[in-house]
């Protein structure tokens, strides 16, 4: 039994409900009482579908549970069959129906229905949505070209050389992140390079567009969490080749050329020529990342320190793009993909940082704290983590929120998602030439402490507390909640990234001054006091900029408990300063 | 006696003669797109801010809050999952130590935690996890410093808004004993703080009370219950908690629910009644709120009368949305659903429904779907999953989960509540792509 306050995964139902919704002609019967169908308004609501996803819920009750449950799935799936008329059928149930046993999908077999039933056992107290929708894919794929696979060790024959390379996209799905746009822009990139695009699966696939599968040459594997297991599965037993770096980010972009030249028999390099990295143009690049990276304003990008967390494929090329491409500083990095944490280890060793492989939100969360950093990069919950912290974040990988189906074209992987990556990571920081004039007019009274920065629209501190106007109220719950957050001396200000420990994990704190230096004492918890501040150190901490004058203050307590010091004079501030740098 | 009823019932609004409450319901079996009674943890935690709901369930059931409440609005969590795993269904782990563990885990952390809901699942059910005994257990090592206590939410015993009926049942036999000769309305069901603070003006004003809610604000603070107390209730799935109630001696006032002016005027006035407040000062109390409830209603009046509205079960409030909307909006009722019917609750809303509507009860989702796209209604309530695809088959809708957590009871709120329904009348008529 473990407490958990938010998840990153559903159950591994729900995964399989991805795939079913990504495809056509596929319907999904669910043995689940009422309530499971929750998992409908995921689709409908954050990625606003506009047809219902194919599932059908047995729903039943307490009262069915002595009778015949079995009958229940019987008839949901002849009732599904005979409206849907699907072209394949995926029968399972939810973490409930585990617990009777009716085994549905060998109910559902034993119906003689004249299309594929593909029976589904997702053990939803063990494994999550990625897996179920990883098993799921490989499931369907393998009852729908077992048929026609070649004897084992057959060797595949070699391409017909009149025709282009084919290739296939694996791994996009609903409820993925930015997935319909990536499939857009690799097809789009595989076009140049003179590759063809024969199949896309699961999104938007049909069972039929899945038995073409084998008459591609190769599989892409887009997202390693869906695809990695049919990918591999194709491999071993139609003897097709994979295409393995996921193309986010300028390097992992040009990694994938080279792999898909080298896999599919093409000379890649002129199209690679035209780019001039290290001496990037405007006109050069297919992407604008590494000019706009390497033009002044982008200084002030050089040594930020970001956490990286989500996962797995895209917090490996996130911590890639930020090193490489953008000069920044990895401080921290994790994903709550468990089935890829070997990866996410090797990535945190290069980075010399610690990696952290969890699912609790309280650990990521205590982490980004402690890491200090001066924007996160993370899913839907590491945004939240971040507002609380007031820390600029960009969201990039799953679990995602209505906001992150964006109306426009914003890939991720390509040329192209390299400058969206570029735009949505480098605006929540403060613009270069802004950090500059802050600092030299920082006794100006528009800059005053409270003076809110012009990217942020407004201080995350003031957004929960202040009441909404009347006629937003009614959509707002009940009972608006009070403020949680308790005072504090630093309160407005915004860009500081004090670290406001989570109600849940902070223990009650009642003195004015322990909130603002909590972080600090839990950062450095081998000490158990926090040296008091001299009235003149207080002074000269107040003549720091705001924005980074939480972390002097952090760096200072720090190197104050690190020393041994009950004391904190102006002589420990510029002490501090000196030992840690900027 | 002169009780108020009578003649603002005459004065008020068009209201069919003949007592019904024997309507043709169409009963239903089959998919039910509604959620389970977990949900009622979205509102129940912020009413009640002293209080954390721990689901003892699956990946699934937290799955599902933080689906509900995260659409909306993702707060600090005071609710959370002890998630089930697979050494807990084997028998490896006891349950019952790793649930205590997760309570002592929760509890070390959370100190201002009051009370401490352990919420049942599907799942817990099903392995017949005794949350009761839990709950006593716990309490022999937590309590007086937390109050922990149990209800179920599961699916296969709740549906939706009833998770809030087991919750507020789990606290009545909790409740202090009232004297014997002090006689309190007690007002049953969730309303947001602003109503509640209207409705004790009223009865002030009238000379009612004393006046208590259930749930309080703070959930150590509960009212006090005895053979004179009245309950009046705020919102229609309060059914075990009633029964409860009854059984401790309380006497439940019969009235339609606060919607609308009609609805707030009549619930009103069966606890006036009770307390002999004159006809002429009651109706001098509510004047001034329901001249403005009707002004405000007016407003929207023009767009709403005449148009057609299917209700899907889903909330429950069905029932007095509907009446309220035919009534006072003008709306015509092609099918008003409700997932389950129970006519205690909702005998004097049904009095007031028109004679030809077609209620059902249950869900067979398709076919219920087939007669939405077969009647084409101007105006469809809904749940979440099903608004966007209806909206994309050119129907309009109004999602029903804001009507639970929005404020629409009471005079000042009926213009808030009509304007939830013309909205997305309104917003079809602006939009030109």
């Amino acid at each position: 039994m473990q407490l958990t306050l938010w998840t990153y995964e559903g159950p591994p139902h729900v995964g399989a409900m991805r795939i079913a919704t990504s495809m056509e002609g596929v319907h999904y019967v669910l043995h689940a009482p009422q309530g499971d169908t929750y998992a409908d308004l995921l689709f409908t609501m954050i990625e606003r579908r506009d047809r219902r996803p194919p599932v059908t819920y047995t729903t039943f009750q307490a009262r069915d549970l002595g009778g015949d449950t079995a009958e229940l799935v019987k008839t949901a799936v002849r009732e599904a069959y005979e409206r849907f008329s699907p072209q394949a059928m995926l029968v399972g149930e939810s973490c409930t129906a585990e617990l009777i046993q009716d085994q549905p999908g060998s109910l559902a077999q034993g119906m003689s229905l004249p299309v594929p039933i593909v029976p589904l056992e997702l053990p939803a107290y063990s494994k999550k949505e990625n897996w179920g929708a990883s098993e799921t894919f490989y499931h369907l794929v393998r009852a729908l070209l077992l048929p026609s696979a070649p004897p084992a060790g057959t060797p595949r024959a070699p391409r017909d050389l009149s025709r282009r390379p084919r290739a296939n996209l694996l791994g996009p799905t609903l409820l993925g992140f930015r997935c319909r746009d990536d499939v857009k822009e690799v097809a789009r990139l595989l076009g140049e390079l003179g590759v063809d695009v024969h199949v896309v699966a699961p999104l938007h696939a049909t069972p039929d567009a899945l038995r073409r599968i084998p008459e591609a040459d190769f599989n892409v594997s887009l997202y390693p969490e869906i695809s990695d297991t049919t990918a591999r599965w194709l491999q071993k037993t139609f003897g097709m080749p994979i295409v393995k770096t996921v193309p986010i980010g300028i390097g992992a972009t040009r990694d994938f050329i080279r792999e898909v030249g080298t896999v599919a028999g093409l000379d890649v390099t002129p199209f690679l020529e035209r780019e001039k990295l290290g001496t990037a143009t405007m006109d050069a690049s297919q992407s604008l990342l590494p000019w706009y990276s390497r033009s002044v304003d982008a200084t002030y990008l050089t040594g930020k320190r970001v956490y990286i967390f989500g996962d797995a494929t895209h917090v490996r090329c996130a911590a890639r793009i930020a090193a490489e491409e953008l000069g920044f500083t990895v401080v921290g990095i994790g994903t709550y993909s468990r089935e890829f944490a070997k990866d996410i280890r090797e990535v945190a060793a290069r980075y010399g940082v610690e990696p952290l492989i969890s699912d609790d939100y309280l650990d990521v969360e205590q982490a980004v704290g402690e890491a200090a950093p001066e924007l996160v990069l993370g899913t839907q919950m590491e945004r939240h983590i971040a507002k609380r912290l007031g820390i600029p974040c960009a969201v990039i990988s799953t679990p995602i929120h209505v906001q992150d189906v964006p109306a426009r074209y914003s890939p991720q992987m390509g040329f192209e998602g390299a400058n969206v990556i570029f735009d949505t990571w480098v605006h929540p920081l403060m613009m270069g030439l802004e950090e500059h004039l802050l600092q030299m007019f920082r006794e100006d009274f528009e800059f005053a402490d409270g003076a809110t920065p012009s990217h942020l629209h407004a201080s995350p501190a003031k957004s929960e507390a202040t009441p909404a106007p009347a006629s937003v109220a009614v959509a707002e719950p009940v009972a608006r909640p009070a403020p949680v957050r308790p005072s504090r001396e630093l309160a407005p200000e915004v860009a500081e990234p004090s670290i406001e420990i989570p109600v849940i994990a902070r223990p009650q704190v009642t003195t004015a001054v322990a909130p603002a230096s909590a972080p600090a004492a839990a950062a450095v918890s081998a000490t158990a006091t926090v040296a008091a501040w001299s009235a003149g150190a207080e002074a000269e901490l107040k003549k720091i900029p705001f924005f980074v004058r939480g972390k002097a203050k952090r760096n200072t307590e720090k190197y104050a408990a690190e020393h041994g010091l009950t004391e904190i004079s102006v002589e420990t501030l510029y002490d501090a300063k000196a030992h840690f740098g900027r | 006696m002169t009780t108020p009823t009578a003649p603002l019932l005459a004065d008020g609004c068009a209201v069919d003669a003949a007592p019904r409450g024997t309507l043709p319901v169409l009963k239903e079996r089959g998919q039910r797109e509604v959620f389970c009674g977990l949900t009622g943890i979205v509102w129940l935690h912020r009413k009640m801010q002293d209080a954390f709901f721990m689901v003892v369930g699956s990946r699934t059931c937290a799955h599902l809050v933080q689906s509900a409440a995260g659409v909306m609005i993702f707060a600090e969590p005071r609710f959370g999952t002890a998630i089930l795993g697979d050494r807990d269904l084997a028998g490896l782990a006891d349950a019952n130590d790793e649930l205590d563990k997760c309570v002592r885990q929760l509890l070390a952390r959370r100190p201002d935690i009051e009370t401490l809901f352990l919420v049942g699942s599907c799942p817990s059910e099903v392995i017949k996890l005794d949350l009761s005994r839990a709950a006593e257990r716990l309490n022999a090592e937590f309590f007086p410093r937390v109050r922990i206590l149990n209800y179920s939410g599961s699916g296969i015993e709740t549906t939706f808004t009833q998770g809030e009926d087991t919750c507020l049942k789990s606290l009545v036999p909790h409740m202090p004993a009232a004297p014997a000769d002090e006689r309190s309305v007690l007002v049953v069901g969730t309303l947001a703080d602003v109503v509640e603070d209207q409705f004790v003006r009223l009865f002030d004003a009238m000379g009612v009370g004393p006046v208590r809610f259930f749930p309080s604000r703070r959930s150590r603070d509960l009212p006090p219950i005895g053979p004179g107390t009245r309950l009046l209730l705020a919102q229609p799935f309060v059914n075990e908690t009633v029964r409860a109630l009854q059984a401790r001696g309380a006497t439940l006032l019969t009235a339609p629910y606060p919607l609308g002016v009609a609805g707030t005027t009549q619930w009103l006035a069966a606890a006036a009644a009770e307390w002999n407040v004159p006809a002429e000062h009651f109706k001098q109390v509510i004047q001034p709120a329901a001249d403005r409830a009707r002004k405000a209603i007016d407003r929207y009046r023009a767009r709403l009368d005449g148009k057609t509205l299917f209700l899907l079960p889903d909330s429950q409030l069905e029932i007095p949305l509907a009446r309220f909307l035919h009534q006072e909006c003008g709306m015509r009722l092609v099918e008003v659903g409700t997932p389950y019917l129970d006519r205690l609750l909702v005998q004097a809303e049904l009095a007031l429904l028109p004679g030809d509507v077609q209620l059902s009860e249950g869900q067979h989702l398709d076919r219920q779907l087939d007669r939405v796209r077969a009647a084409r209604p101007d105006l469809t309530l809904c749940g979440l999953g099903l608004a966007n695809p209806l909206e994309a088959e050119g129907l309009r809708t109004k999602w029903s989960i804001e009507l639970v957590f929005s404020p629409i009871q009471g005079f000042d709120q009926a213009g808030d509540l009509a304007e939830l329904f013309a909205r997305p009348l309104e917003r079809a008529e602006r939009l030109t792509v």
